[in-house]
């Protein structure tokens, strides 16, 4: 069963174009991650499933309704952004305001237990550390017992302690049977909850896979070297030269192929290895002949 | 309704926690009631009535168009705001919780008014006046209500900080609510019955002691309500415009 569901949505900012007939489906007990990098499309996107705004063309449905209807949304979970929270209301406040909206909301003291807030409630919102911050706008999305959350880059900004509560947090909810739809830009964070990734470029889904498959696509590198002839090269899934004279290799096995130049006795010079990222990765495999996608 | 409430106590939480807003727009009203009204019309049961009555237009004309046109503008800038909107409700027990609340501020900030009138002057009210008094705040508080609400919507908020600030002057002097009813320098008398806070202050005067209200000041009252509220409709379409379609 689809929760919610995006189909050929279009968005244009006026000259702009952030999301560009994108297909998406969120099945119940699924735990998707969102991956691309700043501006690809990821909030626009998640703004549009959870009824902020209005696609330009194509259509959005969320368990089965309209995402900007009331309706639609009492079994949707959300986070606000951290510097949003009202800084001059406690913990406890914010958590009651929002329960308030709900017809059986999670007690407060079990919420704020399970984020480790509870020493917190009577603090002002204003006074949190970033990472309190990050938790409390965390756990708001879950005090509405939704069957669907949504989290904008949950993690963004928080250390690695931080970071690992809230992704226990994630997990358990799931593991109960909970859906989500999390955005991220780091590979790292994707990996390590969801099952299946769906990587947006420029406004377009590039891919939407297994974690596994998005992996071995994500890794490419890219082999720099300045030579005059190259022979063919195994395991190169793209060739490009620049005018400044320099190749460029992109592969998904970089030591192999310095392996394989060196073995050919090719003379090269300034050999340099780099990652690339996530989106020239998926830009350069999708404009490549064979299809990434599943 | 039960959630417009919740908004509403929230909204009053936060700005109880900042009490400057209500201080503003409580302390401007008593300085000038204990600096003029006081020491000249305090003597006169009649005079210190309709100056205390001046005065509250004078005070609920400052609150409204501050605390719409500041708050609502400031909050437009916090996330906080778009994210109300993914709860299961729609906007409107959040606008109707900011009205509420901006009732409520309205009234408080009124008190040391009151207190100041009943204890240093010889202003007298009939309980039955008093009633009709806190009834006619609520009615002279839509056309400000209304101008605090477009400045906030139009504009950004520093923009309508100062806005607020120049507006809301000028209205004060050229309604007359810093003269006695009538008495005002001539050429506010001739301005005065095209300003709102002419029309507000005279249904003020009526609820407090027998004031004949002038009909062009009343028609042009609900002249700029009409204009008010369409200005305020449009700011307000355009903002939901800009950041929720």
């Amino acid at each position: 069963m689809n929760l919610t569901r995006a189909e050929r949505v279009s968005r244009r900012y006026g000259d702009i174009l952030a999301l560009d007939q994108v297909d998406l489906d969120v099945r119940a007990g699924e735990l998707v991650g969102l991956l691309g990098p700043n501006g690809a499309g990821k909030s626009t996107l998640l703004n549009l499933l959870v009824g902020l705004r209005r696609p330009s063309s194509g259509r959005v449905e969320l368990f089965g309704g309209d995402p900007r209807t009331p309706a639609a949304r009492r079994q949707l979970g959300v986070t606000p952004q951290e510097t949003g929270l009202p800084g001059s209301l406690r913990v406890g406040e914010v958590v009651d305001f929002v329960s308030a909206h709900y017809p059986d909301p999670v007690p407060r003291a079990e919420l704020l237990d399970r984020f480790g807030l509870t020493e917190q409630t009577r603090r002002q919102c204003g006074g949190l550390s970033g990472g309190q911050k990050r938790r409390l706008a965390v756990a708001l999305a879950f005090v509405g017992r939704p069957r669907l959350v949504v989290l904008d880059e949950p993690t963004t900004g928080l250390d690695v302690e931080a970071r690992h509560t809230l992704w226990e947090a994630i997990r358990a909810f799931h593991a109960d049977g909970g859906t989500v739809l999390l955005s991220s830009h780091y590979l790292e964070e994707v990996e390590a909850l969801a099952q299946r990734v769906v990587v947006i470029g420029k406004g377009r889904v590039l891919a939407d896979d297994s974690v596994e498959a998005v992996r071995a696509v994500v890794g490419v590198r890219r082999v720099s070297l300045t030579a005059d002839v190259l022979p063919a090269l195994p395991g190169v899934v793209r060739t490009e030269r620049t005018d400044d004279g320099r190749t460029h290799l992109l592969t998904a096995d970089a030591d192999q192929l310095v392996r394989d130049l060196v073995t050919t006795g090719v003379d090269f010079r300034d050999l340099e290895v780099r990652p690339t990222s996530l989106e020239e990765a998926f830009l350069a495999i999708t404009s490549a002949t064979q299809p990434v996608s599943a | 309704m039960q959630l417009a409430l919740v908004h509403a106590r929230y909204q009053l939480l936060e700005t109880v926690r900042i009490p400057v807003a209500i201080f503003g727009s409580a302390f401007f009203p008593a300085a000038a009631m204990l600096f003029f009204v006081v020491p000249f019309a305090g003597k006169d049961p009649q005079g210190a009535t309709f100056a205390t009555a001046a005065m509250v237009t004078f005070s609920v004309m400052s609150a409204n168009i501050f605390q719409y046109g500041v708050g609502v503008a400031e909050d437009r800038a916090q996330p906080w705001n778009p994210y109300t909107r993914t709860l299961p409700a729609g906007s409107a027990p959040r606008f109707a919780g900011r009205i509420l609340a901006g009732l409520a501020v309205s009234y408080l900030s009124l008190i040391p008014l009151v207190v100041i009138a009943a204890t240093l002057t010889s202003a007298r009210i009939e309980p039955a006046a008093f009633l009709l008094a806190l009834a006619t705040v609520t009615v002279i508080s839509v056309p400000f209500t209304l101008m605090g609400l477009a400045i906030g919507y139009a504009l950004p908020s520093k923009a309508a900080i100062v806005v607020a600030q120049l507006v809301f002057f000028p209205l004060a002097f050229g309604g007359g609510l810093l003269s006695a009813p009538d008495q005002a320098p001539g050429f506010i008398e001739a301005i005065a019955p095209y300003l709102p806070t002419r029309g507000a202050v005279e249904l003020m005067w009526a609820a407090v002691g027998g004031y004949s209200v002038n009909p062009l000041s009343l028609v042009m009252l609900g002249v700029w309500v009409v204009v008010l509220a369409a200005l305020a409709g449009w700011a307000y379409r355009r903002d939901e415009g800009r950041r929720f379609s």
